[in-house]
C-alpha cells in the first residue's frame, strides 16, 4: 500500500430512484402501509469495482455517458458513500467536479476568491499571499471589487480556474467538465495538466474524450454499464472503448430502419436486394485493405433504356466518403425489359477509417435526371482494425526521405 | 473554511441595504420600542413584575435566537446542495456555520438587552452569571433540533411547513409575551414549564432581571420532574446528532 494513492476494493453503488419522489411526510406515511408496492426502483450504478492507483499516476477513466464514471469519481472524492466495498485514499485530495463551487453572484470577485479558496482547503493567510497571483493569472485586476453577477461567464471561469490551479493536494480528481470552453481555455487546461504531470502529482481524470486521455494518461480503465471492462495501457483500453462505442451506435441505429422514409424513386426499376461480400462470402465487417464487393439485384417493372447503377457510401449520419456509378466510370449498361432482372457488382478496396458506414445503392434513368430507385441505409458495414482511430481514410502511400 | 462560510453568510445578510450591519442592532431596538408601547403602555400585562420591559425583551431575544437558528439551519443543507454535491466538505460544518451566524446575532441582541438593563436600573445580581450556561443550554437544544430538522428536510420537504406551525404554537405556549403568573391553573403551569424553552427563558429572567420570576424549581417544588427539560434537551441533541450522522452519507444523492 506504501506506493498507492488510492485503493478501491470491490465497490458497488446502488441508487434508489423513487418513481415519484417521496418528499412529503404524508406520502412517506402512506407508503409505510403500502409495503407491497415499492415506491422506488433501484439502479445499480457501479458493481464490484476494484482498482489501484499508484502515487504519481496520471490515471484515466473513460466510458460512455451514463456508464458510471462520474459516480466513481464522486465515490473517490468521498461525496458519495459506497453501498458495498471500501475506498482508501492516502494523502490530501481535491476534487474538481466543477469550477467555482460556492461562487456567489452577490459577492465581489475578491470575496469569492477567498470563499472558493477556503472551500479548496486554504486558510486565510495562504489565500492572502496567493491572491495577487490569482488575480494576475485571471487578468481581472480591474474587476475584483465588482460583484460577480456583473462578470461575463468567461471571466467567471477564468477566475475559478486560476484559483483551482493553486490547489496543492497530493491527489487531484478532475472531471471532464474542466476541459470544456473555448480553444484558448482548453489549451490552458492542458498546459496545467502538463505541469501536474511534471510535478508528479497523482491525477485521476475522467473523460470521454479519447484525445485528452491519450495525451496525458499513463494508465486508464474503461467503464461500461457500471463495471470495469478493460484496464491497463492506454492504447489497448482505448481500442476496446472504440469497439464498445461502435457496438452501441450499431445497436441504436439498427432499430430504426423505416424503409419507406429511406427510399426514393418512381420504381420503374426496383432494387430488390443488396449485400456486401468478401471473397464471395456475405459479410459486413471489414479490415484494412480488404476488398469489399457490393452486389445489388434489380428488377424492372417496365422497359427502361440503359439505366445508370451507382452507390454512395457514407459514414453513418455524415456526408459521403465515396461515390461511384456506371456513368462516371463509363460502363455500358444494357436496356432492361419488363420483369427482367440484373445483377450489379461494385468492388473496391477498403481504405476507410474505423467506423460504421452505410452504402446506398441506386438506379437512375439513362441521363441521370430521374431516380428509379434509391435505397438509403440499405447496407451497413463496420470497419475496424486500423491502428490510428481518428484518421478518416488510409490511402496506400509511400514516403521517401533523402538526406543531403 | 468554517470562518469563511460564516463571513459569507454575514456579508450576504444585509446585502444591498443602506444601513448594512447597523440593522443587526437596530432590529432589536425597534422590537423593544414596539413591545414597550403595546404590552407595557396599552395592555399593561406586566403589572407587578419589576422591569417588565426588559423582562419581555430578554424573553423575546432568546426565543428569536431559537427561532432564527432552527429555521436557518433547516434549509441550510439543501440550500448548500451545490457544495455537498461537488466538494468534499464535512456536512456538520454547514449546520455549525449557520448556527454561528445566529449566535453572533444573539450576542448583538444581548448587547441591546444589557443596555436596557442598565437604563431601566436593573440591579446586577450574583446570579447574573448564570445567564451564560442558560444560553448554552438553549444553543444545545437548538443545535440538536437543527441537525434533526435539516437532515429530515433533505428527504421530506414539508418538514419546513410543519416546523413553522410548531414554532408558532411554541411561541404562544411559552411564557414570552405574558408572565407565567397570568396562568392560574397550577397543572397547566407545570405542563408549560416542562418545555425547555419555557424553562430556560424563565431561568434567564430569574437570574438576571428579577427574582420575582417563577422558575421550574419553584413550580415543581424540587421534584424529580424538575429535570425533564434538561432530559429533553439531552435527548434531542443526541438523537439529532445520531440521525444527522446516519443521513449525512446520503445527502449528496438525495438532495
Amino acid at each position: 500500500m506504501s506506493d498507492l494513492a488510492i485503493k478501491v476494493e470491490d465497490v458497488s453503488k446502488t441508487f434508489r430512484l423513487p418513481y415519484e419522489k417521496n418528499t412529503s411526510v404524508k406520502s412517506a406515511f402512506i407508503n409505510v402501509f403500502r409495503t407491497h408496492k415499492k415506491g422506488y426502483q433501484t439502479q445499480k450504478a457501479l458493481s464490484s469495482i476494484s482498482l489501484e492507483i499508484k502515487k504519481g499516476d496520471f490515471f484515466g477513466i473513460v466510458g460512455r455517458n451514463g456508464s458510471g464514471k462520474s459516480t466513481l469519481l464522486k465515490l473517490l472524492a468521498g461525496i458519495y458513500t459506497p453501498t458495498r466495498g471500501q475506498v482508501h485514499v492516502r494523502g490530501s485530495l481535491t476534487p474538481f467536479i466543477e469550477l467555482g463551487v460556492g461562487f456567489n453572484p452577490e459577492l465581489t470577485g475578491r470575496e469569492n476568491v477567498f470563499l472558493n479558496g477556503a472551500l479548496l482547503g486554504f486558510n486565510r493567510k495562504e489565500m492572502q499571499s496567493m491572491y495577487q497571483e490569482v488575480v494576475e493569472f485571471a487578468e481581472l485586476e480591474r474587476f475584483m471589487d465588482q460583484k460577480l453577477k456583473n462578470y461575463s461567464s468567461g471571466m467567471q471561469v477564468r477566475l475559478a480556474f486560476s484559483i483551482a490551479i493553486r490547489a496543492k493536494s497530493d491527489i487531484l480528481l478532475i472531471d471532464e467538465v474542466l476541459a470544456v470552453g473555448d480553444a484558448a481555455f482548453q489549451s490552458k487546461c492542458f498546459e496545467y495538466f502538463r505541469v501536474l504531470k511534471q510535478q508528479g502529482k497523482t491525477v485521476v481524470f475522467v473523460s470521454h474524450d479519447r484525445g485528452a486521455i491519450e495525451n496525458f494518461c499513463d494508465r486508464c480503465i474503461l467503464i461500461d454499464d457500471g463495471s470495469i471492462v478493460a484496464s491497463g495501457a492506454v492504447n489497448t483500453v482505448l481500442k476496446r472503448y472504440n469497439e464498445i462505442t461502435l457496438e452501441h451506435i450499431a445497436l441504436a441505429t439498427s432499430k430504426n430502419t423505416d424503409e419507406s422514409k429511406n427510399r426514393w424513386g418512381n420504381q420503374s426499376v426496383e432494387i430488390t436486394t443488396a449485400h456486401t461480400y468478401k471473397d464471395g462470402k456475405k459479410l459486413n465487417k471489414y479490415g484494412p485493405y480488404d476488398w469489399i464487393e457490393l452486389v445489388m439485384v434489380v428488377k424492372a417493372n417496365k422497359k427502361v433504356i440503359a439505366p445508370i447503377y451507382g452507390v454512395t457510401m457514407s459514414r453513418q449520419g455524415e456526408s459521403p466518403v465515396f461515390v461511384t456509378n456506371t456513368k462516371i466510370e463509363g460502363v455500358k449498361t444494357a436496356d432492361l425489359n419488363i420483369n427482367e432482372t440484373a445483377r450489379v457488382s461494385f468492388k473496391f478496396e477498403n481504405i476507410f477509417g474505423n467506423g460504421v458506414y452505410v452504402i446506398a445503392p441506386a438506379v437512375a434513368n439513362e441521363d441521370g435526371t430521374a431516380f428509379y430507385d434509391w435505397r438509403e441505409d440499405l447496407v451497413k458495414i463496420h470497419i475496424s482494425g486500423w491502428g490510428e482511430s481518428y484518421i478518416a481514410i488510409h490511402p496506400k502511400h509511400q514516403i521517401k526521405v533523402t538526406n543531403g | 473554511m468554517l470562518a469563511e462560510l460564516v463571513r459569507t453568510d454575514f456579508k450576504l445578510r444585509y446585502q444591498g441595504s443602506v444601513l448594512g450591519y447597523a440593522w443587526s442592532l437596530l432590529r432589536p431596538l425597534l422590537l423593544f420600542a414596539i413591545l414597550y408601547v403595546v404590552f407595557v403602555q396599552f395592555l399593561r400585562l406586566g403589572e407587578g413584575v419589576p422591569h417588565f420591559p426588559v423582562y419581555l425583551l430578554l424573553g423575546i431575544v432568546i426565543w428569536n435566537f431559537f427561532h432564527e437558528m432552527t429555521v436557518q439551519s433547516l434549509t441550510s443543507i439543501v440550500g448548500r446542495g451545490d457544495l455537498i454535491r461537488k466538494i468534499r466538505i464535512p456536512r456538520w460544518i454547514i449546520i455549525v456555520s449557520s448556527s454561528i451566524s445566529a449566535l453572533i446575532n444573539l450576542m448583538l441582541n444581548m448587547l441591546v438587552v444589557i443596555f436596557f438593563m442598565a437604563v431601566s436600573g436593573v440591579e446586577l445580581m450574583n446570579t447574573s452569571l448564570l445567564l451564560l450556561p442558560i444560553l448554552i443550554e438553549v444553543y444545545i437544544f437548538a443545535l440538536g433540533l437543527s441537525l434533526l430538522l435539516s437532515a429530515a428536510y433533505v428527504k421530506y420537504r414539508d418538514v419546513n411547513y410543519i416546523w413553522e406551525v410548531i414554532l408558532q404554537a411554541g411561541f404562544y405556549i411559552t411564557p414570552i409575551l405574558y408572565p407565567l403568573s397570568l396562568i392560574t391553573n397550577i397543572t397547566l403551569q407545570k405542563l408549560i414549564m416542562l418545555n425547555p424553552m419555557a424553562q430556560t427563558i424563565q431561568a434567564a429572567r430569574y437570574s438576571s432581571v428579577t427574582h420575582e420570576t417563577i422558575t421550574g424549581y419553584q413550580i415543581f417544588d424540587g421534584g424529580w420532574y424538575l429535570y425533564i427539560p434538561y432530559i429533553i434537551v439531552a435527548v434531542t441533541f443526541i438523537s439529532g446528532l445520531f440521525y444527522f450522522k446516519t443521513q449525512a452519507k446520503f445527502f449528496a444523492e438525495n438532495i
